[in-house]
This record gives C-alpha cells, structure tokens and sequence, in this order.
C-alpha cells in the first residue's frame, strides 16, 4: 500500500517537474531523435497544453456529470419512471457514437476549437455517469428506503439525505470512468483545433518525431492513472464513511 | 386511541386484509400474530398510511387519518421495522436525530433527547453516539432502530417483528426493556409476530391473523383459554396452554402467609418460573421474597388452580 502511493508521488513528482522544466529531459528524449531534430516539443509551452487538456476535460466531465447525475434522478423518481428506457437508449447511443464522427458534425455547427471538442466529450461522458448513479439510486437497502418513509421524510429529503449520499460513492465511480475516458479522447480534439496534449502528439507524426509523440502520450498516460487512482482512494474513504466499507474491498 | 374500522386491502383484486374491525386502547400493546402472508404488515402500514386501505377507515384519537398528509403522519408515529432499517451513512446519534431534526427541533434539545434515549437503551452515549450502525452489534443495532422510532416522543408504535433477528437471550431481553419501557412512557404499541410466545409475553390483548381476517382479539388469558378457532388453539400449542397461563402472572400476586423450606424466589418472577423451579427440587412449596428479605410463600396447590382452565 504504501509502496504504491510512494510509485504515485515520484511519478507525481517527475511529472510536475518535466511540464514546468522540460529541458531538464532534453538528454532522456534526445536518444530517440534523428538528424538534430529538437528533443523537446517545442511549438508552445507544455505546461500550458497540459492545462488547457485538463480544463476541457474538467468542464467537459462536469457538465456530463450534472446532466447525468439529474437524469438518473429524474428517471428514478415515480413521475420520471416512463423515461427510464428512453434516457437509457440515449446515453447509449453517445456513448456508441465514434467521437471523429462527433467532431465532424459538431464544426460545422460549431466552427474549429475547443466547442466541438467539449460537446463530444460531454457526450462520451454521459453513459458512465449515468449509468452509475441509477445502479446507486436504486440499490439503496429496502428497508432503509422504508424506513426513511416511514419516519415521515418527503419524497425530496429521501433523495438528499439518504439516496444520494448512500450513492455518492458509486456515481464516483462513474465519474472517475469519464475523467478516464475524457482524457484520452481529448487528444482527438486537436485535429479541430482544440488545445489539448493530441497537438504534440501530432505534431510528432508530422515531423516524424518520436520524442515528441512519447511526450504527449507519456503526460495523458501519467495524467489518467494518477486521476484514476486518486478518485479511487476517494471512492474507498467515501465508503467508509458512509458505513459501507465491506463494499470497500469488493 | 386507535379505530380500524372495517378495513380492507385488494392487492390484484385478491383481498390480503379482509375487512379488519379492531380497536387499540391508549397505553396498551396490541400484538397481531398469524402465519406468514397473513397481513400482518399491511394491517401496520395502513396505521402509518405506507399503505393505503382499499376501503374501510382508520382513525387515531378520533381523527379520520385519511385528512392527515402522509409525512406529517409518519412523524408522529414511530415506525421500527425488521432489519431495522438504520442508515448507514449516518451516526447512531444522527440516526436517533431524524425526526426530531424533521420536525424542527433546536440542536440542544435533540442533543439530550438522543443521550436520554441511548441510556434508557442502555447504550453509553459517549461510546456509541458517533459510531456508525456497521461497527454495532445486531442486539444493539435493534436498540437503536427503536430508540430512533421513540425519538420525537410518539404516543403511538409501530413494530414490525422488531426481534426476528436476534438470539433468544438477546430477545428476551430486549422484550423485557420494551415493556419497562412502554409502562415508564405510556405509549400505544401495535406490535407484529408470527411468534405466539411472544405475542402472550407482551400483549395486553393479541389480535390473530389468518388470510387477511382477524379471527380474534382478546386477552392473552382468553386466548389461551378460549381459542376462538382450532387454527388459534393450534398456534397457541394445546400441551402449552397451561404453562402459557401461568407465564401471565408474576409470583408477587399469589403470596400465602406461612414458611417453606429451600431456595426461595423472588416476588417479580413469573409463575412458571416457580413452577419450573418447585418440580425440579421436588417440593410442595417455596419461600418468596421481595428486595432480599422473606415475605411469604407460594404453594404447588395454588399453581395447579392457576394452570387450570379459565372459566
Ligand atoms: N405491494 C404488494 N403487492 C402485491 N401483493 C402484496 C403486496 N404487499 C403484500 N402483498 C401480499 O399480501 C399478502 C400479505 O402480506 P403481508 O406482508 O401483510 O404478510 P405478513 O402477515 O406480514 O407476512 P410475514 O409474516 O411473512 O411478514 C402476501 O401474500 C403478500 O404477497
Ligand atoms: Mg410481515
């Protein structure tokens, strides 16, 4: 346990440190470049692209997050049960949807840059979020649902103070999918004109140059696995708190 | 004061409680017994409207519960359930807290009526107050579901099979706090079994279910001595009625001056008690005592006039 979160933090760590000082690196990447090509991306600061993809992804997941989360509400609710399978076949259909294809229909409607790029990702983040939090709504215990009932709570301060904090960790989990998701698929934005870490991947391939390509991948790779971890230890306090810890080690 | 008036439930046209007729007097335990699938639950959840009657009405104190909102109801009932139902996310002490935190209560006030409520449970306030329901036991996990069902001081409670769970020593146990406590706080309970044991050590009249009729109610000493139905006779157990009779009555109540030799026993224990302890060591009688010191005694003769049928 404490080995892994040491491996974490180091990679936490060498990751901060490249993205504010690349140059430091020049000597590791310089082994994979030809004919004195840079060994460093060099077409604007890597900080910044790295910045720029995890507020795409931040807003993007958020957006999907409160649409979904909502949804899941709506359709658990005894007025909102008709719309269940509808939502279902919707979320599907985002999530079956290739984001390329997303991204050609939406510049046309959306011009180049970052819009097209959040509609897609919103999109593809959806399903996860979704799906989650109607697994958490409505595995609440029976008996925990009929007492809270049965102690005079309305419809509303069952959902607040009961469903959705039992839940809480679930939709986490789910969130935690998205980010994942997100991430990578991020990196396709680029090819409208989107700020994200696929700019210094393409850039690689253009110029032929590995060192660049490592690069983007290396820093979305990084990225994912520290989020994922981290929401996972989230979702593990988070179930312990709310007295659910056997499902902790499940 | 609760009326059932001629209650009746349809579930897919098929009736599961069939024009129900019972009156609950205040201060008193009513427990409903019968088999499984009898109706029991949903004769309970109609009290507290979880369920709603198909016809027939039900009123609290004279007041027609139809005309009453639903959650304004359920707060003034207390409601504890098998499983217990306590949220898991929440302390012992938030758990206890939930209606009287629904009903508006100051913080101070909630406060002490949860620590008075967890010792008259007999559960250490400040060792249990912030744990969660997991780190508890099932015994006291039950404690606290009916300590939270007492929170906002209900005149009346709902228990459906509250100690279905639990072990006999634990049950017994918690059966004896609940009538210490329902003679210390005067509350109307309406308790839910299939189990008649318990139904007789609990009830001062025992309402017996079966496919959704009500086929009696009564005392426990008329039900055990004049079973309405066979069906009844059976539940109660024929080679049982006599010491079932005898359950019912507390050593104190049947002191005859005079001595005895042995062990004595003391003046709260039940009859059968006596009778069990006054077999095995092979006498005719017993001295009785009250606080330690010797007041009387109890004799074979007058036990087997108890144990007798009832005319
Ligand atoms: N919501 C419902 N829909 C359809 N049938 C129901 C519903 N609730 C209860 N029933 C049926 O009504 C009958 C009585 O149920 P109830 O829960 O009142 O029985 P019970 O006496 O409490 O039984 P147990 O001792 O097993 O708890 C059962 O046959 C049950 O299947
Ligand atoms: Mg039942």
């Amino acid at each position: 346990m404490s080995w892994g979160i040491a491996i974490r933090l180091v990679a936490l760590v060498v990751l901060v440190v490249f993205l504010v000082q690349p140059e430091l690196f020049a000597g590791v990447f310089g082994a994979l470049t030809q004919n004195g090509q840079p060994s460093i991306y060099n077409q604007g600061s890597l900080l910044d692209i790295t910045l720029s993809h995890l507020g795409i992804v931040a807003v993007a997941t958020l957006a999907a997050t409160l649409v979904a989360v909502a949804l899941a509400i709506i359709v658990t609710r005894p007025f909102g049960a008709e719309f269940l399978p509808l939502s279902r076949s919707l979320a599907n259909i985002g999530q079956t949807f290739p984001p390329v294809a997303v991204l050609a229909l939406a510049v046309p409607l959306l011009g180049f840059g970052t819009a097209p790029t959040l509609v897609a990702l919103f999109l593809y983040g959806l399903l996860p979020i979704f799906e989650n939090t109607l697994t958490g709504l409505t595995s609440t215990p029976p008996a925990v649902v009929e007492a809270a009932r049965g102690m005079g709570m309305t419809g509303w301060q069952r959902l607040v103070r009961v469903e959705l904090p039992i839940a809480l960790p679930v939709i986490l989990g789910g969130i935690r999918l998205s980010v994942v998701i997100s991430l990578a698929t991020a990196t396709i934005g680029s090819t409208v004109a989107a700020r994200t870490l696929g700019e210094v991947i393409i850039a690689g391939l253009q110029s032929n140059n590995t060192a660049f390509v490592l690069q983007g991948g290396l820093i979305v790779g990084v990225l994912a696995v520290l989020i994922y971890d981290g929401l996972s230890a989230l979702e593990r306090l988070l179930l312990a708190r709310s007295g659910q810890a056997s499902r902790a080690n499940a | 004061m609760i009326e059932i008036d001629d209650v009746s439930r349809l579930y897919g046209g098929v009736p599961v409680v069939d024009h129900v007729t019972l009156t609950i007097q205040p201060r008193t335990i009513c427990v409903v017994v019968g088999t499984s699938g009898s109706g029991k639950t949903t004769l309970l959840r109609m009290i507290n409207k979880l369920v709603n009657p198909s016809s027939g009405s039900l009123r609290i104190d004279g007041e027609d519960i139809a005309g009453i909102p639903a959650y304004e109801l359920r707060r003034r009932i207390g409601y504890a359930i098998q499983g217990h139902g306590l949220f898991p996310h929440r302390t012992v002490g938030q758990n206890i807290a939930t209606v009287p935190k629904l009903l508006g209560w100051d913080k101070a006030k909630t406060a002490d009526r949860v620590d008075e409520l967890l010792t008259l449970f007999q559960l250490d306030p400040q060792a249990f107050r912030d744990r969660l329901p997991h780190q508890l036991s099932g015994g006291e996990q039950q404690r606290v579901g009916v300590a939270r069902a007492l929170a906002a001081k209900p005149n009346i409670l709902l228990m459906d099979e509250p100690y279905g769970a639990l072990d006999p020593v634990i049950r017994a146990k918690a059966q004896h706090d609940l009538l210490a406590i329902q003679r210390k706080l005067g509350t109307t309970i309406v308790l839910v079994t299939h189990d008649m044991e318990e139904a007789i050590q609990l009830g001062h009249t025992i309402a017996v279910m079966a496919h959704g009729k009500l086929l009696q109610s009564a005392t426990p000493t008329e039900i055990i001595g004049h079973p309405a139905t066979p069906f009844i006779a059976e539940l109660i157990g024929s080679s049982e009625r006599p010491f079932r009779l005898l359950a019912l009555s507390r050593v104190a109540d049947h002191i005859e001056p005079g001595v005895a030799e042995g062990a004595p026993i003391d003046a709260d224990a039940s009859l059968r008690d006596a009778y069990a302890d006054m077999l095995w060591s092979a006498r005719s009688a017993m001295p009785v005592t009250r606080h330690g010191e010797i007041v009387g005694r109890l004799t074979l003769d007058a036990l087997a006039k108890l144990a007798a049928r009832p005319q």
